[in-house]
């Protein structure tokens, strides 16, 4: 993928939060722990795009996220938006940046004002980047709410009468408005009942097909990281640790902490499997070496001294790891 | 309204039809028979019918607004009336029906002889207490230890559920832990005094999946060794199939199918379950075929079966409710099986 | 042995009055003391309004006749040491009531609303330096703040309503600010700025709307705080200027009598004392319907 076309580049963006003993936050200089969120990001988004970033609590995908949309600036690294630093836009093309990327909560309830209509809520992004004149306003609302899948009665109801589902579909169809070309979600099916997360799940990927839109989703669910998108990262405390054809990976993944996400989804009538020992550590002041050495079975000497870098692995996929798992059997 | 008290020896009406429940386990613990629940004046357990044997794992499986979680606060004594209207039989061990006895008996039972563990530890875990508290106070209470004794069966209890470290654990509160070591503490509570009911209200939802795996394995571990029983609410049927042995699916408050996990969800017959089925997003899944729409709304009940309006097999006959029957080895309530 | 199958009939419904008629009366079982309050504050209000048409005498007619005189049929509350008929006092003694009560609330709305808007927006020294100001109007109590203010302003109705209404910007300043900070920090907020919104425009569509229902929620509770500030005041001669017929001004007026003339302080002060009551009840029961903080779950 050309960089002219890629529509986000992170080029070993780092966040770093500093705290002191008591585990507060603090800014400024002096002696303090350092809390790694992002470590050395390496990642690129081409257009049409569909990528997942999975991981589990603490692996900085929130953070990654936040970093994407503007929300919070990397300490060091530069993530790109087409080319342009995110944190250096000019008034001008951050407007544009806001309406090209359209982020989904996942509290998806919360990010919606409960004061304002449907309707109201909808057409924000459109009034506000004046796509359209107002009198066209009502029936654009009235298309995306049917694109989304609900009755055109809706625009007139508030958040609070509506069920967890529909609410998400709101939050989807004003992501929509502003006719981006990425979409950004934060866990945008979890929580949810499986028949409300599968219509969603369909929507979405109808979306994301019919529209190209640039899909970036975050979950902790390999599942349906791999029924919704191309591509795969999966990330552990704030490093990504393998990246690929989301298929490819699931289906042979290389890095043990893959392979341990895996073995822990369940699946019918399989026992459960031999589980990965230990908590997700602390991400402060980690210690050297691979950070997933702690709980890995294959961990050897090497990786307990310097932490892997991301390498190529194969055609289209990437690695960090000094013993990916080459040639084993394909996870069931 | 109040408890309705039905006793085994009444004689049946002449013409009752003989209804079997899903195969009787051999023996049973827990007897569930027309349990029905209304909160204000709205119907949210509708004769909700299961049995549990020793040894046995039950996983209760629906969708949010089933009644699932209110059946297990339901078999834990917590929702009573006149809170709520609750009618029906539970058959527990000795007791013909514990839904009619007072609060004192289940003052008895709860704790020693039925266990729960919350769905989310850091919010059922008083935030003010140590590990060691929480722990210490149902062994002296129920069992009535001493307080050496209790420190160091708090100590074995800790140990048995995977806290290493166990003495430093005891002085921890619970927001020094993670959220996997503040579950393994709740189970280690639940567990105090070996109850012979374990109930589970969605225990590994709120945790990383890497931790689930873990913490369901002790669970099953748990419940095995002590030759207990156990209910556990899921929502998620493939983990309900590697953990139960038997299932009790639920929609809007009713029972619509329930057997061994095998039978129900490998030989599956009802159309909702077959719709669960085919929810379940899995790695290979191509394509998902969800049924359209949501749970009918608490005041707006379907007056028959109650999957009727979203259910590809619905006839005239599904506007009467389908009775609770036993068909190729399980308990289900349609009218089309298949 | 499982128990048998027994079929169980179904209860007959109960029979029911008529859906807007069992609403009301449901109203009524669930909350007697919230209708009954309503009642009595709706009753006074009518007072106020309807004063010129209902009193039986103007307020300040001196009835020679009728000097101090015990409660009779033509004075139903007596009179006053002027002959003013007490009854017709108290119920235009409602207006002042009423009007400095609303109007001083008002005051001190939208003063705290606008303190608390740049505090909590602002952050930082100026919010800090605000903060502290707001500290230090609330280390004193609303009686004393408004004595403070009469003595910078002089007397009249209008000054205690000023009086009055700077009292009360303290305790809504406080909560504005607090409700401010806890907005700020949901994700609407967010994702509005994420959607290009400018900032003015979210304080206008997103925060102040979500802020100013709780502060009106608060108004309604600070009401009758206001109407006993303002009354103290009165009473202690700080107030309105006779003759004016407010009900702390006539309970002063008969303290000197209050022993063989006990109706010239004890009617006013009864209204007062029930109207207070009357509204206290009533804020909070409009504060537990209405205010999300206190929501439990229906």
């Amino acid at each position: 993928m050309s960089d002219a076309v890629a529509m986000f580049q992170l080029l070993d963006v780092e966040k770093v939060y500093r705290i002191d003993r008591s585990g507060w936050l603090r800014f400024g200089l002096g002696a303090g722990q350092r809390l790694m969120a992002l470590d050395r990001i390496r990642l690129t988004v081409g257009a049409g795009d569909s990528v997942a970033l999975v991981g589990e609590s603490g692996s900085g995908k929130s953070t990654l996220l936040r970093v994407l949309v503007g929300l919070t600036a990397s300490s060091n690294g530069r993530a790109l938006f087409r080319g342009r630093e995110i944190d250096r836009l000019s008034s001008a093309e951050r407007k544009q940046f806001q309406r090209d990327v359209a982020m989904i909560y996942q509290d998806a309830r919360g990010s919606l004002n409960p004061r304002l209509r449907v309707v109201d809520l909808i057409a924000e992004p459109m009034r506000e980047h004046r796509l359209c004149q107002p009198s066209e306003v009502q029936d654009r609302v009235i298309a995306l709410l049917t694109r989304v899948g609900m009755p055109a009665d809706a625009a007139e109801r508030y958040p609070s009468q509506l069920s967890g589902g529909q609410v998400r579909r709101v939050a989807i169809a004003r992501a929509l408005a502003s006719e981006p070309k990425v979409i950004v979600a934060d866990e945008a099916v979890s929580g949810l009942d499986v028949s409300t997360q599968a219509q969603l799940l369909n929507l979405l990927r109808g979306l994301q097909r019919e529209m190209g839109l640039t899909l970036l989703f975050i979950t902790h669910d390999l599942a349906v990281a791999s029924y919704l998108c191309r591509r795969i990262a999966v990330m552990y405390l704030g490093r990504i640790v393998e990246s690929g054809p989301t298929r490819a990976v699931l289906r042979q993944p290389a890095h043990p902490y893959t392979r341990a996400l895996l073995e822990a989804s369940p699946r019918f009538f399989e026992p459960i499997a031999g589980t990965l020992s230990g908590e997700i550590p602390s991400p402060i002041d980690l210690p050297s070496g691979c950070r997933f050495a702690g709980r890995c079975r294959l961990a050897g000497p090497e990786c307990l001294e310097r932490e892997p870098e991301l390498q190529a692995f194969g055609a289209d996929r990437q690695v960090a790891c000094w013993r990916p798992e080459t040639d084993q059997a394909p996870c069931p | 309204m109040g408890v309705r008290q039905m006793s085994a020896d009444v004689s049946a009406a002449p013409n009752a039809p003989q209804m079997l429940r899903d195969p009787a386990p051999r023996e049973p613990l827990l007897w569930l028979h027309d349990v029905s629940l209304a909160r204000a004046g709205r119907s949210v357990l509708d004769r909700v019918s299961f049995a549990l044997g020793r040894g046995e794992v039950l996983g209760l499986v629906g969708e949010s607004g089933a009644g699932k979680s209110t059946l297990a606060l339901i078999a834990m004594g917590l929702l009573r009336p006149p809170a709520v209207a609750l009618e029906g039989c539970m058959r527990f061990a000795e007791f013909d029906n514990l839904l009619a006895e007072p609060e004192s008996v289940w003052a008895g039972l709860r704790g020693r002889r039925i266990g729960m563990i919350f769905q989310d530890a850091a919010a059922a875990l008083n935030p003010c207490f140590t590990v060691a508290h929480h722990l210490a106070t149902p062994l002296r209470r129920l069992l009535g230890l001493g307080r050496a004794d209790a420190r160091r069966r708090a100590i074995t209890l800790l140990e048995s559920v995977g806290l290493n470290d166990a003495e430093a654990r005891l002085a921890a509160f619970p927001h020094e832990l993670s959220g996997g070591m503040q579950q393994r503490v709740m189970i280690a509570v639940a567990l105090a005094c070996s109850p012979e009911l374990l109930l589970a209200d969605e225990p590994t939802s709120a945790l990383d999946v890497t931790i689930q795996a873990q913490i369901m394995r002790l669970i099953l571990q748990q419940v095995r060794a002590r030759h207990a029983s156990s209910i556990i609410v899921l929502h998620d049927l493939a983990l309900a199939s590697q953990v139960c042995d038997r299932i009790v699916v639920l929609y809007a408050g009713q029972v619509v199918e329930a057997g061994s996990s095998e039978t129900v969800l490998r030989r599956t017959l009802h159309p909702y379950t077959h719709a669960l089925k085919s929810c379940v997003v899995e790695l290979e899944t191509e394509r998902l075929t969800p049924p359209e729409g949501g749970l009918p709304a608490l005041g707006a009940m379907p007056a028959g079966c109650r999957f009727a309006p979203r259910c590809p097999r619905a006839t005239d006959a599904c506007a009467s409710r389908p009775p609770l029957r036993e068909l190729d080895g399980r308990a289900i309530a349609c009218w089309h099986p298949g | 042995m499982p128990p048998r199958d027994i079929t169980i009939a179904a209860p007959e419904a109960p029979w029911r009055f008529p859906a807007p008629v069992h609403a009301v009366l449901e109203q009524l079982r669930a909350r007697p003391f919230f209708i009954a309050a309503a009642v009595v504050t709706l009753a006074f209000l009518a007072a106020a309004l309807l004063a010129p048409w209902v009193a039986p005498f103007d307020p300040a007619f001196q009835d020679p006749d009728y000097l101090m005189a015990a409660p009779n049929a033509v004075h139903p509350a007596g009179t006053d040491s002027f002959g003013q008929d007490i009854l017709s006092r108290v119920l235009y003694g409602a207006r002042y009531a009423f009007l400095i009560g609303f109007c001083s609330v008002l005051i001190g709305a939208a003063g705290g609303l606008a303190i608390g808007l740049a505090a909590g927006l602002l952050g930082g020294a100026v919010e800090w330096a605000l903060m502290r100001f707001i500290d230090a109007i609330l280390a004193l109590p609303s009686l004393i703040m408004a004595i403070t203010f009469i003595a910078i302003l002089g007397q009249g109705m209008d000054k205690v309503v000023y009086a009055v209404g700077f009292a009360l910007i303290g305790p809504f300043a406080r909560t504005v600010r607090a409700d401010v900070l806890q907005v700020r920090a949901q994700a609407f907020v967010e994702a509005a700025g994420l959607m290009g919104v400018n900032r003015l425009r979210i304080v206008r569509r997103h925060i102040l709307p979500n802020v100013v229902f709780p502060l009106a929620v608060q108004a309604t509770v600070r009401v009758s705080e206001a109407i006993l500030v303002a009354s103290g005041l009165s009473f202690l001669g700080l107030g309105v200027v006779p003759p004016t017929p407010e009900w702390g001004l006539m309970i002063s007026e008969g303290r000197a009598f209050i022993s063989f003339a006990p109706w010239m302080s004890g009617v006013p002060g009864a209204a007062l004392a029930l109207l207070l009551i009357a509204l206290s009840i009533v804020g909070d029961g409009v504060r537990e319907r209405f205010d999300p903080k206190l929501r439990v779950n229906r």
